[in-house]
């Protein structure tokens, strides 16, 4: 059931990089998205990032991605939405409390930190309300454009 | 008798009560609530405590109405569905009454995106109807939503929130019978400065029959000029600030004082209109200009 999930804890360190260079292409493709306007493109780029990151995490579409900071394991599927860290409930077995067939989404990410090699973890502040079902891509694209500008 | 409070007794006795609002302060002393709330000691039959009016965060409103309720001030306290879970709300609905709390009032409350942390997440697991229904279950039946029991039960006057509005074609009172059904005692309502308004939207509400079902206690508060009457006009949802109300603020040599003899003549009006119980005054960071309003103008319930 979590089959996906686990694949991509497992193969953290290669969509880290993938990453890296998915956002240097958005990066690239800016002036275009610009032109188009970041509006336009919300639902549409919300929809393909939602299909993409729901195959691959279980993405639960918060528009405020974590996933770097936490071993690729998308902490949204704790069943007490925890963002920084497992509760005390996990199980001696490191399967979650509330759901036994899952393991705890927190020792998912020690694992894909682990494979990212390791330090990746960072303390999260609250997080934006605002931005639940909008694309955390476009915010991100947003943001490095306006770094670029400055 | 449903609450141990004055102003249901001043209700079902057919009096005119008055009704003021007070904004917790920030600060976290019990001199604060009573240095901004004391002057309205003796002057009004109760005083409402917001609940984080505007979607800002101040001294949390149970505490301020059980500081209130212990320096003799009657509170109506607030609820909103915004920033509590059902379960939390139950247990300050209990917490309310053994505070001497007899009243409140069921509101979803403003908007999280209008208020100075947006980022901050919503939890509306219920609406205003879900909880004038849990209040009312928790003191007839004397048990909570799952079955267990209450004892004793929470002895608490249930208020919900209406706006006056001109009942033009296609005018029906369903809201209101609804929140009525679920277990509402009386309403408080949205400022009314359009006094021809709230005469047509009264005579509306007695030809449908809920002035028979409940009570109304309406809205009004001292204006503190003309830049305010129009502001509230543009901004506020559902008041309408008539036009010759702000010239006559504006043409006066004191704005402030026009804006509380405007209320005081308005409140006077609200006596007259068949199915009105009172006014409800609202002033926000304005609870001395209320007390000025009714000492001057000597207003009673």
């Amino acid at each position: 059931m979590w089959s996906m999930r686990d694949w991509s804890v497992r193969h953290a360190h290669h969509l880290a990089r993938l990453y890296v260079v998915f956002e240097h292409l958005m990066v690239v493709v800016g002036p275009l998205v610009r032109l188009i306007g970041h509006d336009r493109l919300e639902r549409p780029v919300a929809a393909v990032e939602r299909t993409i990151k729901g195959t691959l995490f279980d993405c639960r579409m918060c528009g405020a991605c974590v996933l770097s900071s936490t071993g690729m394991s998308c902490p949204r599927n704790c069943p007490k939405d925890l963002l920084n860290g497992p509760c005390g409930g996990v199980r001696a077995d490191g399967t979650c409390e509330i759901l036994p067939d899952m393991t705890c989404v927190w020792v998912k990410a020690v694992e894909g930190d682990r494979n990212m090699g390791g330090g990746t973890i960072a303390l999260l502040p609250a997080s934006d309300h605002r931005l639940v079902r909008r694309s955390s891509w476009l915010r991100v694209l947003r943001q490095r454009s306006a770094e670029r500008a400055r | 008798m449903k609450s141990p409070g004055q102003l249901e007794a001043r209700l079902a006795a057919g009096d005119f009560v008055i009704t003021a609002e007070t904004t917790p302060p920030d600060a976290a002393t019990s001199e604060a609530v009573m240095e901004r709330t004391g002057c309205l000691k003796g002057l009004v039959d109760a005083v409402n405590v917001t609940d984080g009016a505007g979607a800002r965060t101040h001294m949390s409103a149970l505490p301020c109405a059980a500081i209130l309720a212990a320096n003799g001030i009657e509170p109506v306290l607030q609820f909103t569905v915004r920033d509590r879970n059902r379960l939390a709300i139950q247990g300050d609905m209990i917490g309310a009454a053994a505070l001497g709390v007899p009243s409140i009032l069921c509101l979803h409350g403003d908007s999280i995106t209008k208020g100075d942390q947006p980022d901050a997440k919503a939890v509306e697991d219920t609406d205003s109807r879900g909880l004038i229904s849990m209040a009312r279950q928790m003191r007839d039946e004397g048990c909570l939503p799952s079955g267990r029991t209450i004892d004793p039960p929470p002895g608490l006057l249930i208020g919900a929130a209406d706006t006056p509005r001109d009942p033009g074609a296609g005018f029906n009172t369903d809201g209101l019978d609804a929140k009525i059904a679920a277990g509402v005692d009386f309403f408080q309502t949205q400022f009314a400065y359009d006094i021809e308004v709230l005469k047509r939207y009264m005579a509306a509400l007695d030809d449908h029959g809920i002035t028979r079902k409940t009570r109304f206690i309406v809205g009004v508060g001292p204006i503190m000029s003309a830049r305010s009457a129009r502001w509230m006009d543009a901004n506020l949802f559902g008041v309408h600030v008539p036009e010759h109300v702000i010239r006559r603020i504006e043409g006066a040599a004191d704005e402030k004082e026009e804006g509380r003899k405007v209320c005081a003549e308005l409140i006077e009006q609200f006596r007259e209109i068949k199915g009105i119980a009172g006014a409800h005054m609202m002033a926000p960071r304005g609870e001395k200009a209320i007390a000025r309003t009714l000492t001057d103008y000597r207003i009673r319930g």
